[in-house]
């Protein structure tokens, strides 16, 4: 959530984070870690509809990232999204009861898991279409600087999607116009089941910043104050007028590609070297330096709690009515609407 | 519900999803100018495809014929249309049929056109295959966009329904010399979802022996005199059992899938039309501007003395694709609401 935790940029762009932010981080990242693993068995069970995306092991880049945004910042995701929502705050209650298909749903229903959003925090509904946010993200962003105010937009996408012709022309054109623009790859190494080093012979995303004249940065997507530290530094000179950049964080996602993917593309020995550097254990066993286990327990204890509570939240909330799917499509209808 | 195909009887029964596989093998065993371009469609140990149609075709062809790319449906298909104006016979994959629109310019402007502006000296002949369908994905993975195409000169768009036809038309579709559109719906390929088709058998009988289906030929699936219902996919089984219902009120469908929606066979339906005076169109496409409202334009400007009641379609909502199931299925076609415009179109 970006409430409240340190978004006063220093000199050097980025607020220090003492333990009661570092413990903010893990809670955060232990809720989505928690809400992937319940929303995946409830899918298992029939309850939630649908596909899903999980992101288990990359939650270091949407906390991390969003940590430095204010309410009022905007972010595009993918259909990888319940991480950057939890991250950029949308309720947590209406995020569970959007992937249930309820009507008290982030999206009244008609998103779903690929669509989860919420303008009043900052999130457009996130886009499935690989690449689809890494042009209409520039308009935010030419948005912000034709009404001149300070906010920036924070662009998600995956190492699949910089091999769209979207990423480039979306890159090159908020370089050219100056725009307050974050472009944030995840490259867990992986689309669906190609590599991409099979996709591309620069093994690294962030080197096609040069390209654009644009600045790139490779970073730990595996540790959450770094990837927030990258994040804090590029959100600051975006909104400081310096332009767009292109930060590419390395990490991995634990689970499949999607539903029943059985991950026969990648091998066992390297999904263990990737938990090994598991973002959560890692903040986890850093904390337990300075702070008492108990503590820690006791945020386990919480974020649990919290989900239940999100889950019983969706299971009792209403259905939406069957002819609400044939309104929405305009701001005004002119003519006849369909009854169903 | 069976899935009533070409011939019923035989043993040897396939889902969509095998009976596609075995047509590509077969033409890639045919011609070696056939390869297969797209995405995760030969990664070892990957999906074959986001359907599975194309598991084990690597094994046997290797990875010069079965080429993975990068995430770049404007280069997939522009490399096959390249590929094809030099005289290959490349099938391209974009996994859904949403991501068509990636590539308009591609197929719209060049796949299209370069045969007609060469003056017939060039031809593009890939077959670009699109799973289409309704099944609680959402906006951007659900839609039926075949009507954009249809409104396109210079493309073939077929649209297959059941395994013995999707086998014959898309051994046909590879040796055509235009581009095609090959559209199959998710719910009845028969890898996944079978639930969600209704606990339909989605496997018809295919023969051992090689076969083809013409392009631009449509299929009477069931024979009445009463009310022709020309439908296509899912929209066409539930036409089919709206159809037995309405059997026992004396009403006699003649349902009609034609397959191919361009060029449409009008020959099939306007004589069916011209036989039971009345006629229901059916589709998942949106209602505007779909397809069906072009067949009513031709029903109307060739068939308009033999009608006794105005032409009705049955079609998904003018709205994208909501998520949740209610909503969903209110949005697409039921069989309640094709029943409805079977017997609106009756009563008139
Ligand atoms: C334009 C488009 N092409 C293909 C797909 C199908 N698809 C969905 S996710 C995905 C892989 C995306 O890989 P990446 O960008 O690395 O993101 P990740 O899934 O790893 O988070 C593909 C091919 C799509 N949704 N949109
Ligand atoms: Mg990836």
């Amino acid at each position: 959530m970006t409430s409240g935790t340190g978004v006063e940029n220093t000199e050097r762009g980025v607020s220090e984070v003492d333990t009661a932010h570092e413990l903010d981080l893990y809670r955060q990242m232990l809720l989505i870690r928690r809400f992937e693993e319940r929303v995946y068995l409830l899918y298992l069970q029939g309850e939630i509809p649908g596909t899903l995306h999980q992101s288990q092991g990359q939650e270091a880049v949407a906390v991390g990232v969003c940590d430095v945004l204010q309410r009022t910042d905007w972010i595009t995701s993918t259909h990888r999204p319940h991480g950057h929502a939890l991250a950029k705050g949308v309720d947590l209650r209406a995020a569970m009861a959007e992937l249930f298909g309820k009507a008290t749903g982030c999206c009244g229903g008609k998103g779903g898991s690929m669509h989860l959003g919420d303008p009043s925090v900052g999130m457009l509904p996130a886009i499935a279409i690989v690449g689809g946010g890494n042009t209409v993200v520039t308009g935010l962003g030419l948005a912000f600087k034709l009404m001149r105010t300070d906010q920036v937009a924070v662009c998600f996408f995956g190492d699949g999607a910089s091999n769209e012709g979207a990423f480039h022309e979306g890159l090159n054109f908020a370089a050219v116009q100056h725009l307050p623009i974050v472009f944030a790859c995840e490259n867990n190494l992986y689309g669906a089941s190609t590599p991409f080093h099979e996709t591309s012979l620069v093994p690294d995303v962030a080197t096609r910043a040069a390209a654009y004249g644009v600045r790139g940065e490779i970073v730990d997507g595996m540790d959450v104050l770094a990837a927030r530290e990258a994040a804090g530094r590029a959100v600051a000179e975006a909104r400081a007028g310096d332009g767009p950049s292109l930060l590419e964080f390395k990490t991995y996602r634990f689970a499949g590609h999607s539903r029943g993917d059985v991950r026969g593309y990648r091998s066992r020995d390297e999904e263990a070297d990737w938990k090994e550097r598991d973002p959560i254990v890692r903040l986890r066993e850093r904390l337990a330096l300075t702070l008492d286990e108990g503590i820690l327990d006791e945020t386990d204890t919480q974020v649990e709690a919290a989900l239940d509570e999100a889950v019983e939240f969706a299971r009792q909330s209403p259905l939406p009515r069957p002819e609400d799917a044939l309104t929405g499509a305009y701001a005004t209808v002119i003519g006849r609407e369909a009854t169903p | 519900m069976t899935v009533a195909a070409g011939p019923a009887n035989g043993e040897r029964r396939l889902t969509i999803a095998e009976a596609l596989r075995e047509a590509i093998a077969e033409e890639m065993r045919h011609d070696e100018k056939v390869f297969l371009i797209g995405e995760d469609v030969g990664v070892p140990g990957g999906f074959g495809g986001a359907f599975g149609v194309y598991l084990g075709l690597t094994e046997e062809f290797g990875h010069d014929r079965i080429i993975d790319t990068p995430i770049s449906e404007k280069a997939i298909a522009g490399a096959a249309i390249g590929a094809a104006l030099m005289g290959m016979r490349p099938i391209p994959d974009l996994q859904y049929a949403d991501f068509l629109f990636e590539c308009m310019d591609e197929l719209v402007n060049q796949a299209a056109k370069m045969r007609y502006m060469s003056n017939g000296k060039l031809s593009v002949p890939m077959v670009l295959r699109c799973p289409v369908g309704t099944a609680n994905r959402g906006a951007q993975h659900g839609q039926c966009p075949e009507s954009y195409f249809v409104h396109v000169p210079g493309l073939k768009v077929v649209c297959v329904s059941d395994a013995y036809h999707a086998k014959g038309l898309l051994k046909s579709a590879v040796r055509d010399d235009d581009p095609v559109l090959f559209f199959e719906h998710k719910l009845l390929y028969g890898s996944k979802g079978r639930e969600q088709a209704g606990g339909m058998d989605l496997t018809a009988h295919v023969p051992e022996e090689e076969y083809f289906f013409p392009i631009g030929k449509a299929v009477v699936k069931r024979a009445g005199t009463s009310v022709t219902v020309v439908a296509t996919q899912m929209s066409l089984y539930r036409a089919l059992a709206a159809a037995e219902e309405l059997a026992h009120d004396g009403i006699e469908c003649e349902v009609i899938d034609p397959l191919t929606l361009l060029p449409l066979d009008e020959e099939t339906i306007f004589a069916s039309v011209r036989k039971t005076g009345r006629l229901v169109i059916a589709h998942e496409d949106t209602l505007t501007g779909g397809w069906g409202a072009e067949l009513a334009a031709r029903v109307a400007e060739e068939c308009l003395y033999s009608l006794q009641a105005p032409i009705r379609r049955a079609a998904s909502h003018d709205v994208p694709l909501p998520v949740a199931p209610v909503m969903e299925q209110t949005v697409v076609p039921s069989q309640a609401r094709i029943k409805a415009a079977i017997q609106r179109c009756c009563e008139g």
